[in-house]
């Protein structure tokens, strides 16, 4: 890496933290409980619209995984959001009227609450969709992984995201509010994914799965990314720059071994192919708040019409993280 | 009253002291020495947790760093401490703050009973180590270590590279030879003492403070002295992993320290609440007095290690991406490559499939769509037959296919009407087993039922890719198993070759072939090819087909197939 490369990422670096620093006025806060949060407790944030009903069993996932505070940013919800999460002792809560689109799809907000709040704390950044899954998930806390990663010097956890759907239609059996997503999507691809590594911010970009197998297939360039680096333990100079695919500096997304050896990784269970899809993707569509026109969304409206189902004979039933450790999906690393 | 224990304490004192009690309550002194660096709320609370528990003493605290002469000292001090007061004590055991007995206290007790003048310290001359991490394993006694590995690496690694071209070299003291072994011992008093009393202790002090990492020589050095009784192993059960630090045990290894029968392990996660429940509850045990066998426990961290620097054959993810050449494995499982063959014979994947059991795909790489076995649209790990998706990225829709198909031969037939990008793929890789007929697919053009302009024009464009692709398979850095006939060759005699290529397939199998696949009727082939150079084109990769003078009798379309000897 040259000095000239260096100092461009540095640059784009300052700008997305000076950005980030702007659209801290979109921010009015709701609830502030941040006088909680003790120097090592874990911290989630995320950004969320409309999300009432998934959100019960969102907070009871990752408090039993260990997460001691919760930020959000509501982005202007209209369902109840943001009084239910107003009521909740352990999260902390921002209101964004402005255009989801014009923060970078919230990323912009995020960087600032992690600015401001996630210095020297083992962050999370998901999607109220995405459940994170780690080696040893089943027995050991989410703290065991982060005093072990701070152990090993580790300052960055990757986590695939693994998209789940039902058998059968997806619309077919009706999501209720508390209930474990994955009792309905159950489903996944396990060997279809393509990667490729990308030089100017050194982080794998990885496609494939469901989404691209049914939706995507005449158009795979357009397939969403599913390389994530959902953990981070945080500095206020880092800044995520494309949702949370890649961060700068750009050390954090040397999350792979290019030796031939493996490193610890997880994944983030994706539970967006349940029943609230198609109101999602009416409303999303309507918006047109999404990357890149939406055309992702609208993919789906088409894709789930004419084919509603996304299982095939070849997809996998989840059992546990051990079984996507065989499949070769995530990696339990050197840590036994 | 025959063990006491000395703790050395840096975090997590909470259960340091929950340990030191059992230890107490159970007969046995410790001495806890508390890193200095601790601050002193901690430290307070730790003594007022265990006040008014007997034979508990707290040492004088030094600092100490990782690898530096403070936990030496702190050692020393502690030990001194545990002599003097507990003059009933015969053997001392050094722990930590993080480790914990998985064996009952009386178990340990017995064991040290019945061998009363053992010293169990791991103690290796330099020579035979294997284990150090940096490359240091002499030169941590004769070099000069001023500057702290691990805040200031550069200035550490610089200093001794300038000491190794400068040749510097300090002075072993006389009649010492290093030895280095595991921090955790379990001495006798008479061992101990002579160490600590001894009249060069200064001189040895001296010494070992500008060694590196002293914890894990100065008593590992000195005890050849002044012991006759040496049983080189650590009772601790401690392991490393390839940085060097040591892994963690938390509550899922439950059964794996029980079976373990060693006496005290480190290190515990702190919050392993289940671990330090049922090994400090008074019910634990209660097996047979056994010798400690960490040979499990070695298994499993061993292939920790091998993950993390060798990984998985053939596995590209999130968090294995290897570079170039040094994959470990370019895919998971060895493969075979026909090309050809399916434009020669007839049916040419059924017979093939029947022969060798294993699972024949067709041109995985045509241009219209993906031929999976038996027509699948869909295939194993859900990968899908769009020639969009695979061609998007042919190298990961390949590996994918043999890692997901891992334990079953993948056969495939590939052609230059392929998608050629795949082709310097499988040269380079170890695992493909490449079988060309060069010119086979002249054979569909010559039954095609097309105007013969186009017939040409589609033979110069298929002569040249393949010309392209076989210059790949012949060049010098090609690690594939190739074979290559021209078609000429392998009409000839077939059943040669196949049977090579079916031998190394399946091994075992070690049969004669006796049904030869149907080939195709090349009644006239030779003339067709002259009138391809009649036109102007110069089909050069079939090899030698003379005008008009056909290579087979038409006898093999009719009838039973022809019997081999």
């Amino acid at each position: 890496m040259g000095i000239w490369t260096t100092y461009r990422l540095r640059l784009a670096r300052k700008r997305w933290r000076l950005r980030a620093f702007r659209k801290r006025r979109e921010l009015t806060p709701v609830v502030s409980r941040i006088n909680a949060v003790r120097p090592n407790h874990l911290l989630l944030f995320s950004t969320v619209r409309n999300e009432k009903i998934r959100l019960p069993y969102f907070l009871r996932y990752y408090r039993d995984l260990g997460i001691n505070h919760f930020f959000f940013v509501d982005n202007d919800s209209d369902d109840g959001t943001r009084e239910y999460l107003a009521e909740q002792a352990d999260v902390s809560l921002w209101r964004a009227k402005a255009s989801y689109k014009r923060a970078r799809f919230g990323v912009d907000w995020l960087n600032w609450l992690l600015m401001r709040h996630g210095h020297g704390h083992w962050t999370m950044v998901v999607d109220p969709d995405e459940f994170f899954v780690y080696p040893f998930c089943d027995t050991r806390p989410l703290r065991a992984l982060t005093d072990w990663l701070d152990a090993s010097s580790i300052k960055s956890f990757s986590a695939m995201l693994l998209d789940m759907y039902p058998k059968g239609p997806v619309s077919a059996q009706p999501y209720r509010e508390g209930q474990d997503p994955f009792e309905i999507a159950n489903w996944f691809d396990s060997g279809n994914y393509t990667m490729a590594k990308n030089p100017s911010y050194g982080n794998l970009w990885i496609q494939g799965g469901a989404r691209s197998r049914v939706f995507f297939a005449d158009n795979p360039e357009r397939a969403p990314a599913l390389n994530k680096v959902p953990l981070v333990k945080w500095h206020r100079d880092y800044a995520y720059v494309s949702s949370t695919h890649m961060l700068l500096p750009r050390g954090l997304n040397l999350v792979y071994d290019e030796w031939g050896g493996e490193k610890a990784s997880g994944c983030l269970l994706h539970a967006k192919f349940i029943d609230t899809l198609a109101t999602k993707t009416a409303e999303e569509l309507r918006r047109k708040e999404h990357f890149a026109n939406s055309h992702e969304y609208r993919a789906y409206q088409e894709g789930l019409l004419a084919s509603p189902d996304l299982w095939c004979k070849w997809s996998e039933k989840y059992i546990n993280w051990r079984q996507l450790e065989i499949l070769g999906l995530m990696s339990k690393g050197n840590w036994a | 009253m025959s063990v006491g224990f000395v703790m050395l304490c840096h975090t997590a004192l909470d259960r340091a002291a929950q340990v030191a009690r059992h230890w107490a309550e159970h007969g046995c002194p410790v001495v806890i020495h508390v890193d200095r660096r601790v601050g002193k709320g901690p430290f307070r609370r730790m003594q007022r947790v265990l006040e008014g528990v007997a034979d508990i003493r707290f040492s004088e605290r030094f600092a100490c760093e990782w690898g530096t002469w403070g936990l030496v000292a702190a050692t020393q001090a502690a030990s001194t401490l545990m002599l003097r007061d507990f003059p009933a004590v015969r053997h001392v055991y050094l722990a930590s703050g993080s480790c914990l007995p998985l064996r009952p206290v009386k178990e340990l007790v017995a064991y040290l009973d019945s061998r009363p003048r053992t010293d169990f310290i791991e103690s290796v001359t330099t020579e035979d180590v294997g284990w150090t991490v940096g490359g240091l394993n002499i030169e941590r006694f004769t070099l000069r270590f001023p500057f702290s590995w691990r805040k200031q690496r550069r200035l550490f690694d610089g200093y001794v590279r300038l000491q190794r071209r400068l040749g510097f070299r300090r002075r072993i003291p006389a009649g010492l030879v290093p030895h280095l072994g595991s921090q955790w011992w379990c001495l006798t008093r008479q061992t101990l003492s002579a160490i600590l009393e001894s009249p060069d202790r200064a001189a040895h002090d001296a010494y070992f403070k500008r060694v590196w990492i002293p914890d894990e020589s100065y008593f590992q050095t000195l005890v050849r002295q002044v012991s006759a009784n040496v049983e080189s192993r650590s009772l601790t059960l401690s392991k490393f992993d390839f940085q060097g630090k040591p892994h963690i045990f938390y509550d899922d290894h439950l059964q794996l320290l029980r079976k373990s029968d060693c006496f005290v392990a480190r290190k515990i996660w702190p919050h392993a609440d289940k671990l330090y429940r049922v090994f400090l509850s008074d019910d634990a045990g209660n097996q047979p007095a056994a010798e400690p066998n960490p040979g499990k426990i070695d298994r499993l961290f061993s292939k920790a290690v091998e993950r993390r620097t060798k990984g998985r054959a053939g596995l590209y993810m999130q968090s294995r991406f290897p570079q170039w050449n040094w994959e470990n494995g370019m895919t998971a499982a060895p493969y075979s490559v026909f090309e050809g063959f399916s434009e020669l014979f007839e049916n040419f994947d059924i017979w093939l499939g029947k022969v060798t059991g294993t699972r024949v795909h067709g041109h995985l790489f045509a241009p219209d769509r993906v031929a999976f076995a038996g027509g699948e649209k869909v295939y194993n790990g859900a990968l899908s037959d769009s020639a969009k998706l695979r061609d998007y990225n042919p190298r990961s829709f390949l590996v994918s296919l043999i890692w997901n198909t891992r334990g079953e031969r993948q056969c495939l037939q590939f052609g230059p009407d392929d998608n050629q990008e795949i082709g310097a793929f499988f040269a380079r890789d170890p695992n493909a087993q490449i079988s060309v007929i060069s010119g086979a697919w002249a054979v569909p053009l010559f039954r095609a039922n097309v105007n013969f302009g186009e017939i040409r024009k589609e033979a110069a464009r298929l002569q040249k890719i393949e010309a392209a692709h076989l210059a790949e398979l012949r060049d010098p850095s090609v690690k594939a198993k190739v074979r290559i006939w021209t078609l000429a060759e392998f009409v000839e005699n077939p059943m040669e070759p196949l049977q090579t290529i079916i031998d190394e397939i399946s091994p075992r199998s070690n049969r004669r072939l006796t049904e030869a696949p149907r080939m195709a009727d090349l009644t006239g082939f030779g003339q067709f090819l002259q009138n391809l150079r009649n036109q102007g084109m110069q089909p050069v990769l079939m090899g030698d087909f003379p005008a008009g003078d056909d290579p087979r009798p038409t006898t093999t379309r009719r009838g039973r197939p022809y019997l081999v000897k």
